[in-house]
């Protein structure tokens, strides 16, 4: 089975462009990163009260009830009694108003400028953190299930493009790691299949909780190429790549990770 | 034999006796300072820490003494010590009888692989230790980024 | 600083209960570089207490050694309905405290 996914994955890099549809890891081969980590990290990120990224989590819902900006609304004041389950799940999406593709992030900052008269929050601040950690909370054991569908396919094609590019010193591609390496030993460490299910996830390496972006940023650092700044359409693209790549993933967060 | 079990087991044998250094937490001057004269004894004590660490950033530790916890005869005090860390009284740990029960849980920062020590002060003056070895790959403090 | 303690709601007097409390704080090691290579200077909360109904029941000194975000477990007796506090200070003067109330029954 993973010869197949392996000769699929070469043949894909060889032709430079993957037919529509084709997954390099089935859908019944996903592994979430949990399952690359040690049992300690894992008991860690299931204990609910113990996981540090909880403390986040807690944080975000106080800030969705805090009146904010001019206009002094709170994220409560227009969701109300509305569940936020389900809407993690769904990014990143096209913003309909707009047309554009956004992130949980974007789509936080959105609501704050455009609706409470509010600014934007920097990536990796504690506030907006805590509000994509309690936000991604709300949808645990969602299946990620992003659209590629309509506006969207664009950009899902544009992070495929950007997923299978080899880059940097090294001149890899996240393929080659987490296509064709995954579940092998790079020093030591397992290497993962490259999901982004349970982020904004608490990472070892960070001792805090941190976005994807911020891990994908230290992908790239890894593979000594070039760190794009945070919130470039590169990087949006390619995590609407990884949701669909990871479609049928139930969400983690906050997860634990090295 | 697990994996994990087999790399730690490996690791061990790889390292050389330096690093896994035998060193008698009763030849260790701050344990010494600690019982001011007194004998430490193996015994009572149970540290319990993971033969391999996932990351050296976050270990879980736990130690248990057993003891009655009464007002007669209960646990002072534990005293964590690491053979390795730059800081090497890594924790202290205040109870008593109203305690009910001598255990203690956190989670811990290790620079290599090493053994920590865990030593209990009881109530008649008594010290009494446990010892555990764990094998780090990723250290805390040293492997920063 | 943020906080979360974790206690039964109810327990019934003399129980041993579980006490687990989460502290959000880098424990800021002191071996550390920035960007720049500077070094960050060491922060950590150095001490930890708590105390049920006004009387000191644990108390920990803590250092660099305990991870980033310190979780500390320990046990008390129930003794009687009332409140549990927790306080705390880092190496930079920064006190910290939450509490969580309990109710003993018999």
């Amino acid at each position: 089975m993973r010869r197949a996914g392996i000769a699929l994955a070469a043949a894909a890099l060889a032709a430079g462009v993957a037919h529509a549809e084709e997954r390099a890891i089935p859908p019944g081969e996903l592994k979430s990163g949990s399952a690359f980590i040690g049992s300690d990290l894992r008991a860690l990120q299931n204990d609910d009260f113990a996981n540090p990224g909880m403390l986040w989590v807690e944080r975000g819902e106080k800030l969705w009830s805090e009146p904010a900006g001019r206009k002094k609304i709170a994220c409560a004041g227009c969701h109300k009694d509305q569940s936020m389950r389900g809407v993690a799940a769904g990014y990143p999406k096209i913003d309909k108003a707009s047309g554009k593709l956004l992130n949980l992030e974007d789509r936080i900052n959105l609501c704050r400028t455009e609706l409470m008269g509010a600014e934007s929050l920097r990536y990796e601040s504690e506030e907006l953190l805590a509000l994509t950690a309690y936000l991604a909370r709300q949808s645990l054991g969602l299946p990620i299930a992003a659209s590629i569908a309509g506006p969207a396919r664009a950009h899902f094609e544009a992070g495929r493009a950007s997923y299978h590019r080899r880059r940097g010193q090294m001149n890899l591609s996240c393929a080659h790691c987490h296509d064709v390496q995954w579940g092998k030993r790079l020093l030591s460490e397992t290497i993962s299949q490259g999901h982004p299910n349970a982020y904004p996830a608490y990472r070892m390496e960070w001792q805090t909780l941190g976005s994807l972006e911020r891990r994908l940023r230290a992908c790239l650092s890894g593979i000594r190429a070039e760190m794009l700044p945070y919130g470039s359409p590169e990087y949006l693209d390619l995590e609407l790549y990884l949701a669909w790549r990871a479609q049928g993933l139930p969400i983690e967060t906050p997860g634990v990770r090295r | 034999m697990k994996r994990r079990d087999f790399l730690a087991g490996a690791a061990a044998l790889a390292l050389p006796g330096a690093v896994l250094a035998q060193v008698d937490p009763l030849e260790d001057p701050l344990v010494r300072a600690l019982a001011g004269g007194a004998p430490v004894r193996k015994g009572k004590v149970t540290l319990v820490l993971p033969q391999l660490a996932d990351n050296g950033n976050s270990v879980p530790i736990r130690i248990a003494v057993d003891s009655p916890m009464t007002a007669a005869d209960h646990v002072k005090s534990i005293h964590l010590y690491s053979e390795r860390n730059p800081v090497p009284n890594m924790a202290n740990f205040y109870l008593g009888p109203r305690a009910g029960k001598a255990e203690i849980n956190s989670r811990v920062r290790l620079a290599g692989s090493q053994r920590v020590t865990a030593v209990a002060k009881l109530s008649d003056g008594s010290f009494w230790y446990d010892a555990a070895p764990i094998v780090v790959t990723l250290s805390a403090c040293l492997d920063e980024s | 600083m943020a906080a979360r303690i974790q206690i039964p709601r109810e327990a019934r007097r003399g129980e041993v209960i579980e006490v687990r409390i989460l502290i959000q704080h880098p424990m800021e090691t002191g071996y550390r570089h920035d960007d720049v290579g500077h070094l960050i200077q060491r922060n950590v909360i150095n001490v930890l207490s708590c105390r049920y109904n006004g009387v000191e029941v644990f108390r920990a000194d803590l250092s660099s050694g305990i991870s980033a975000n310190p979780y500390v477990q320990f046990y008390t007796v129930a003794e009687a309905s009332g409140d549990l506090e927790f306080t705390w200070a880092d190496d930079e003067g920064q006190r910290g405290s939450e509490r969580q109330a309990i109710v003993v029954k018999g």
